[in-house]
């Protein structure tokens, strides 16, 4: 009887060991529900704010408007209906709050009770009319036609230039702007921290004494641990006005403090790794290679790196995606404008950043935080892409290794 | 014979310029990085006293002291250690002690590998979908430490495996054949031996999440709170989040850079403090297990 509770309570302990070890993979399906439940949800909502509609001639051909075409009619970009597939008729522009310069007040009414009909009157009068109005005052007496908007969908989301989540009459919603700064942004790192990291590594592992190794290590095992903002401040004070002196620029929140900053956070990743796969090539093989007649600098490209190789190259990718995901840094010092980049002294805006810096203001539920939700789960993707490739590269190495 | 002799200087030279390459490179990494330390240290030091650290901040967040900031903080790391830290021991006890090399740990691995690679801000969204939103904790500890914690539990889980690890297999099956049951290796045997290294691992994932901004801008953080929280479903300052709204978007960011200094350097000297004990945590148990 005894035995029997013994090995009832072992096993109830042992099922709480199995359900704690679950929890991980409970809070990435989470993850993957919350996100996309709120993100998915972008591409089912039009770009006009709730409680407004766009107005139109009743007669009008024109029946749907996508949010790029809305916004070019009212920049008068477009000038003319037909651009859009209707009538040869120029766009006429007309602002609800000038009401009162065609109708007077008493014509309005009190209570705005008949602007209804004013409206309606004034597009049968003005064909080429189009008119942004509260949906309120498309009520009762309207005769116009209101036009429909497309709704958002993944490709435009993916492809189009202009990142203007709150602006009127349509919200613009292209994330292109945010994937390539961030790439810009991450690549720049790379291209900086990957060259000093990796010699640093080798200089720790194979140059260098013990007893110096034995001081750096820590000491970049130290830098690592400091917190994102701090080396975000420590951009903002120094390295922005560096660059904005040096190259004599109006600001100097631009994508290349942002590159610079990156790859100091990524510096101490990249060595610690890559510095840790060097150090796994057995020492038969440098030995080898030594008794051979080779230097230890031949030995170093023609052993041991190719030896490591896929060690760094998962140091690699992984300071690409310690750097693609970083927030804080970068939101301080690469002057967020939702710009394609064209150069490295332009200020830019990854999507952490944009998210960081949006999300307090976005009303909840609304297109825009749920469009920053989609910005989510594109990064995301490309984190587990990465993720998976890392995997992928190190378990080759096993195999190789074998 | 002369031709060797030129191959082998032509080497040397090359082993020459390529080693004075990496020193330089090496000597840049570790001065910069040296640089950056000094320079906020320097600028810190002079502005941290005991009412810095134990004042409300005033004035627009130009003068006064970071009090809150350093409470709410605490509140965070505490929070989010009470939850990690149970789940991630007994996860990393799961997968090392009791999972053959199957499909089930391969998964669950891969699992925890990927939730460590999400970046911070998503766990932010994430945390302000469910805990905020959805459970309705709002802008709380609750929701923040729940948060900050579901992002360190991989860094537990993943020292409690290496931990375990370290521990010799022949530990193992002596417990086991003298009559233990598998439970009771774990706990009397293997556990006691990989404690250092998994309080090391738990006492640097402290040190990770004093410093995240991104995962708590939107589940706890407050921009300007002068009192300290009373419940758990109160929000909080604290010292990262603080640092970013007074060096970007304060009343007047001039006038509060010392105090940014200041905090700066709490900070790092906390993640300082946090690697000096570990590693001396780490150095004594190592003697006592070596010892028993």
């Amino acid at each position: 009887m005894i035995k029997f509770l013994k090995s009832t309570f072992e096993k109830l302990k042992e099922g709480t060991l199995f359900l704690s070890s679950t929890i991980t993979t409970l809070a990435i399906v989470l993850i993957i529900i919350f996100l996309f439940k709120e993100g998915i949800g972008t591409f089912n909502q039009t770009p006009i704010e709730d409680g407004f509609s766009l107005v139109v001639n009743k007669n009008n051909p024109i029946n749907e408007l996508s949010a790029n075409e809305i916004k070019n009619i009212f920049d008068q970009n477009i000038t003319n209906w037909k651009t859009v597939g209707g009538k040869n008729d120029s766009i006429t522009l007309f602002n609800i709050d000038n009401i009162g310069e065609f109708y007077s007040d008493s014509a309005i009414g009190e209570n705005f009770e008949y602007l209804p009909q004013c409206i309606s009157d004034y597009t049968e009068k003005n064909p080429g009319t189009i008119a942004f109005v509260t949906t309120r005052y498309t009520g009762k007496g309207f005769t116009g036609k209101i036009l429909t908007t497309t709704k958002v969908n993944i490709s435009q989301f993916i492809s189009q230039k202009e990142w203007f989540p709150t602006a009127q009459p349509a919200a613009q919603l292209g994330v292109l702007p945010l994937i390539l700064g961030t790439l810009w942004v991450s690549f720049g790192a790379i291209l900086i921290a990957l060259p000093l990291g990796l010699a640093t590594s080798i200089y720790m592992a194979e140059i260098t004494s013990p007893k110096i190794r034995n001081i750096l290590k820590p000491l970049i095992e130290l830098l690592a641990g400091i917190p994102s903002v701090v080396y975000g401040f420590f951009g903002l004070v120094i390295i922005v006005p560096g660059i904005q002196k040096i190259f004599d620029l109006p600001v100097g929140e631009t994508a290349l403090a942002g590159s610079i900053v990156l790859a100091i956070m990524a510096l101490p990743t990249i060595i610690t790794i890559s510095e840790d796969a060097l150090r796994t090539t057995p020492k038969a093989m440098k030995e080898a290679s030594l008794a051979l007649g080779a230097n230890k600098w031949q030995t170093i490209y023609r052993v041991i790196i190719p030896y490591s190789g896929s060690g760094i190259t998962a140091a690699t990718i992984l300071g690409i995606g310690r750097a693609i995901g970083e927030t804080m840094a970068v939101l301080m010092v690469t002057g967020n404008a939702a710009v394609i980049p064209h150069s490295f002294l332009e200020p830019v805006r990854t999507i952490p950043a944009t998210i960081a810096a949006e999300l307090g203001e976005a009303p909840q539920g609304g297109l825009h935080y749920k469009a920053l939700f989609a910005l989510g789960c594109i990064l995301f993707i490309i984190t587990m892409a990465i993720n998976l490739i890392v995997g992928y590269v190190s378990s080759k190495k096993k195999y190789n290794a074998r | 014979m002369i031709i060797s002799k030129k191959v082998i200087r032509k080497k040397n030279l090359k082993e020459k310029v390529a080693f004075n390459i990496f020193r330089v490179f090496s000597a840049i990494v570790v001065l910069s990085l040296i640089a950056i330390l000094s320079f906020i240290i320097y600028n810190g030091i002079s502005v941290i006293n005991w009412n810095f650290l134990t004042q409300m901040p005033e004035d627009g967040m130009t003068k006064g002291g970071i009090y809150p900031a350093i409470i709410g903080t605490l509140c965070l790391v505490a929070g989010s250690m009470i939850f990690a830290i149970p789940i991630g021991v007994l996860s990393g006890i799961y997968i090392n002690e009791y999972t053959k090399d199957s499909w089930y740990k391969r998964f669950i691995k891969l699992m925890t590998n990927n939730l460590a690679g999400i970046p911070s801000i998503v766990f932010g969204l994430f945390g302000m979908s469910l805990f905020v939103n959805t459970l309705g904790f709002g802008d709380s500890i609750i929701a923040g430490s729940l948060t900050l914690g579901l992002m360190v539990l991989p860094v537990v889980i993943r020292t409690t495996e290496e931990a375990l690890k370290s521990v010799d297999n022949s530990f193992r099956h002596g417990s086991l054949a003298l009559g233990a049951t598998k439970l009771q290796t774990v706990r009397k045997v293997v556990l006691p031996m990989a404690f250092p290294n998994i309080i090391t691992g738990i006492i640097l994932s402290v040190g990770r999440v004093s410093g995240e901004t991104a995962p708590i801008l939107f589940t706890v953080a407050a921009y300007f709170l002068p009192k300290l929280p009373s419940s758990i479903f109160d929000q909080v300052m604290a010292l990262p989040y603080h640092l970013y709204v007074i060096s970007t978007s304060g009343t007047n960011v001039e006038a509060s850079r010392p105090i940014a200094y200041g905090t700066a350097m709490v900070l790092i000297g906390f993640v300082l403090i946090v690697n000096l004990l570990a590693n001396a945590l780490r150095k004594y148990f190592g003697k006592k297990v070596k010892m028993n």
